[in-house]
């Protein structure tokens, strides 16, 4: 076994031994600070977090002799306990000997509970360390001391200021393989401070320490009388918290869930985000602006007489407001901003790439709105911090961006408040987490343009016509018989008195979209700005064909949500690829076969089925004749 | 500036969690395993939602082969907190006599992962809180607060939605569910330091008694009625025991111990030197077992 302290642990048993209750009523006054360790494979991180647990003694005996035994299995150091076995989970990660993911470790002192977040340093993994830093008070940045600051280094760096983590540990490690030299770590101190310097770090704790044989981790280290700084875990239990700052700020309080138990009682449910609050405390509801006073604060114990940023509470109000899930509580004289267009940067976290002018959900504190991201303004290269021209975000990326969200929503900026000012990006069709984000400030123009009231409105447009407006949405690949087919239908209607407009594809590009090309994202813009084109022409009591390839699903489903339910007719013309291929009336198929024309659905573009149109015409079996005859018929019946 | 305690801020995440998942998800339930994790997710769950009782029910998924006294303390539970419980036995594993004693794996193969999943098909559950906590064993050190399970109920650890800040996305595709973990960030000892603080009500088997109990292969079982076969040349004799984590009677190994209050138990736990999940028999069966259980549906 190799040679280890465990002076602070032996104390803690006396007093376990000695007066349980004691120990017990000093244990209940803990506090806790949540951390995150970055570090490349080689730094040495997971020895460090090993030893972190090893020498807190939260590590059995059974554990302990698993351990060993592994250790002379897979270990990487010799005859010696390899504290890194301790906290590489999964089976396949034990194997490679990688960590892959966020995994999250607990140790106590009788100060502190601390919660590590353990992130690998891979450059693709920057998903996983961003999520691990979200929650952290504090970054472990580790270094080794032979290689000094690397790219990582500056990476996480970069990531730890992004997600605004205060306080920052520089933890030189490795000492004990540079003869614990004052030289190289001054040297690389210096190195480091130049670099945080520039991304906006103005301060960090820095420590020459060595995880392996335990110098100044738990315990000051004879090896380097020259340092006189904390050892790393007296440190991490004196740090303030990020809890210290969230309570000084003014009272917000997202309303999570609404409890009514009976008629005589309607309380607010939340976690407080920041500040504090009292019964007799002035709030506004937010977006509304309606005020009103805090009654009680009702919790299981009875009431209480304070709450503050942490707790979870319920609170009654003294009048009757209109408040629900996703509106936010705030003091009266001071509430949060409502916009609904924003500038952020985003961290994209899925395997497939933001498109602008995609609809997505965001969730920020407990509001869910739909939001539409443009393409980005740059990305950030998070080893040289270059901004780069982008347009669009891939795996890992980091880029700034604005949205735009289809209600305005109660926030802060990130800076400021990172629950009113965080949020996560949630794809309408996989519902996968696919980017976190962080608002920065409203734009202008959301708070300026303002809706303007008509009198005469699409009721009365649709009530002088005599009819339902609709959109007729026609979806199907090159050459299925959309614009045949619609055509057809267009006839019809008009025969029998119908206002009707066709919107077709080709015509389409030949002058408002002849800016666009065929790319993913100029494509979702094609189909976006059909759709609200479409709409204006329901709003003036319309029947509107549309005939557009519109391959994917989620840009047909953003034109079904702009317009009111029952209005959106979606009919996919079902024709097979080989068929319309055989057919090639335009001459489509043979170039994009033969490589001349680029993103052609179908062939190098795919075409993503509706899964329950209105209505949908086997092209193999129906003439366009019947086909439009069906469609003027369902039309008719509805 | 007022000081939170660590278990004042787990207890606030822990209610938030809660509150999460009721304002999401259709058709939520609380699986409730009668033990001292359990007792304590129950007991966020009545704070949560006071003045109102949890708006979701108890879901037992049984064995038949629990503690006695485990049966009595959950409908002790059940009657204190007003919700309403659920007891789910697979009707196979009961047709097919499947017992720990004759059955090894299989019993909480069919009992308890199979019982599950049918049970959460039955009713129509779309999410299942679970009193599982990340200290316990290290792959459920990385398993997200809101966990995800195919339609099949399966678990793909390489394919987790990342957690950000106190943002869970609940959303899921019709007939896909979520497990979520409530006290994923409590230790064993903040579990045991809460119920000490709160004075929540806990199995009686924790605290050390005479029990009658056999010595067998390495683990000291309780007989806890005619149902357990003694073999040849066992007598139970009288040990003063309790148990660190309770599941089926046959499958717990006691420990020795004259501990018989809270603060006893406490002081044996902080000065032992083996893990809480030793005396479980389930664990040893292979390396990163529970990780292969947990892909399968184990929860």
């Amino acid at each position: 076994m190799t040679n280890i302290t465990r002076e602070s642990s032996y104390k803690a048993q006396d007093l376990i031994a000695e007066d349980i209750d004691a120990y017990l009523e000093q244990h209940q006054h803990k506090s806790l600070l949540r951390f995150i360790t970055c570090g490349s494979v080689d730094d040495g991180k997971s020895t460090l977090i090993g030893r972190l647990l090893y020498d807190s003694k939260m590590i059995f005996e059974d554990q302990l002799a698993a351990l060993e035994a592994d250790s002379k299995r897979v270990g990487t150091q010799g005859q010696d306990i390899d504290f890194a076995l301790l906290v590489d989970g999964l089976a396949a990660e034990r194997e490679q000997g990688i960590t892959i993911d966020v995994a999250y470790r607990f140790f106590a002192t009788d100060k502190r509970k601390f919660i590590v977040a353990d992130t690998p340093g891979h450059e693709q993994y920057t998903r996983n360390m961003v999520t691990g830093a979200s929650t952290a008070d504090l970054a472990v940045i580790l270094i080794d001391a032979r290689k000094g600051v690397l790219t990582q280094t500056r990476r996480h760096s970069y990531l730890a200021k992004l997600i605004g983590i205060r306080s920052v540990v520089l933890a030189v490690n490795k000492m004990d393989l540079v003869e614990y030299s004052q030289a190289r770590f001054d040297e690389i101190v210096a190195d480091y401070r130049a670099f945080a310097k520039s991304i906006g770090i103005d301060e960090f704790l820095a420590i020459p320490l060595s995880g392996f044989k335990g110098d100044n981790v738990t315990t000051r280290s004879h090896h380097t009388p020259w340092y006189h700084g904390p050892v790393l875990l007296e440190h991490l239990e004196s740090v303030e918290l990020d809890l210290t700052a969230a309570q000084a700020a003014p009272f917000r309080l997202p309303v999570q869930w609404v409890n009514r138990p009976n008629l005589d009682f309607r309380g607010f449910a939340g976690l407080i985000a920041t500040g504090r609050v009292r019964p007799g405390d002035a709030v506004r509801v937010l977006p509304s602006g309606k005020t009103s006073v805090v009654q009680r604060i009702v919790s299981f114990d009875g009431d209480l007489p304070e709450a503050v940023a942490g707790q979870s509470v319920t609170l009654t109000l003294a009048d009757e407001v209109d408040c629900s899930r996703g509106d936010v509580l705030a003091v009266a004289d001071n509430p949060p901003q409502v916009a609904d267009q924003f500038e952020a940067t985003l961290v994209w976290m899925a395997d497939e790439a933001m498109l602008p002018g995609r609809s997505y959900w965001l969730k920020l504190a407990t509001q869910q709105v739909s939001v539409q991201i443009q393409a980005p303004k740059y990305q950030i290269n998070v080893n040289t911090l270059e901004h780069l021209a982008a347009k669009r975000l891939e795996l890992n990326a980091i880029g700034v961006t604005t949205l735009s969200t289809d209600k305005p929503i109660v926030f802060e900026p990130y800076s400021a408040n990172r629950d009113l000012g965080g949020f996560i990006l949630i794809d309408k069709f996989t519902n996968a987490t696919v980017a976190a984000g962080m608002l920065h400030f409203a734009l202008r123009r959301s708070q300026n343009v303002h809706w303007q009231a008509v009198d005469i409105t699409r009721e009365a447009h649709a009530a002088q016509k005599q009819q339902q407006p609709r959109v007729l949405w026609f979806t199907g690949l090159s050459g299925a018989g959309k614009s045949t087919i619609a055509n057809l239908v267009e006839k019809k209607l008009h025969a029998l008195g119908k206002h009707t407009f066709l919107l077709d594809g080709d015509n389409v590009r030949h002058g408002l979209n002849k800016d666009l090309g065929f790319t993913e994202a100029d494509r979702i813009e094609n189909i976006r700005r059909v759709g609200e084109v479409a709409k204006l022409m329901t709003d003036a009591g319309l029947i509107v064909l549309t005939a557009f390839i519109s391959p994917f699903r989620a840009e047909r489903d953003m034109v079904r949500a702009m317009l009111p339910a029952g209005e959106f007719v979606e009919i996919f013309v079902d024709t097979a690829l080989a068929e319309a291929e055989r057919r090639d009336v335009k001459g489509l198929y043979k170039k994009a076969r033969a490589g001349q024309l680029k993103n052609f659905t179908g062939i190098d573009s795919p075409y993503e089925p509706p899964p329950s149109p209105e209505l949908r015409i086997d092209t193999a079996s129906t003439t366009p004749e019947d086909a439009a005859e069906a469609i003027v018929a369902t039309l008719l019946a509805s | 500036m007022t000081a939170l305690t660590h278990l004042q801020r787990l207890e606030a995440e822990s209610i938030h969690i809660l509150r999460e998942v009721v304002s999401e998800a259709e058709r939520p339930v609380m699986l409730y395993s009668i033990g001292k994790d359990s007792a304590v997710m129950l007991h966020l769950a009545r704070k949560a939602f006071y003045p109102a009782p949890p708006p979701f029910p108890l879901l037992h998924i049984d064995t038949t082969w629990k503690f006695r006294a485990m049966y009595d303390m959950r409908a002790r539970m059940a009657q204190e907190s007003g919700m309403e419980l659920l007891v789910y036995q697979n009707p196979e594993a009961k047709a097919r006599g499947i017992n720990p004693f004759d059955h090894g794996p299989l019993h909480t193969d069919m009992w308890k992962t199979e019982g599950l999943k049918q049970a959460l098909d039955l009713y129509g559950f779309d999410a299942a809180f679970g009193g599982a906590r990340r200290d316990e064993e290290k792959s459920r050190a990385k398993e997200r607060i809101f966990s995800f399970r195919s339609a099949n109920h399966r678990w793909d650890p390489k394919n987790q939605r990342p957690e950000l800040w106190r943002l869970y996305n609940a959303r899921k595709a019709k007939g896909e569910s979520i497990r979520v973990f409530p006290i994923s960030n409590w230790t064993e000892l903040d579990i045991w330091q809460y119920i000490h603080l709160e004075d929540i009500p806990i199995v009686p088997l924790y605290f050390a008694a005479k029990r009658p109990t056999v010595a067998r292969d390495g683990l000291l079982l309780m007989v806890d009625d005619e149902r357990f076969p003694l073999r040849e040349g066992e007598v139970p004799v009288e040990r003063s025991v309790r148990f660190r984590t309770l599941g089926c009677y046959p499958l717990s190994g006691a420990v020795e111990s004259h501990a018989t209050t809270l603060p006893e138990v406490i002081q044996e736990m902080l000065l032992t030197t083996t893990s809480e999940r030793q005396g479980r028999a389930i664990d040893h069966d292979q390396a990163a077992s529970m990780e292969k259980k947990k892909q399968e549906g184990y929860f």
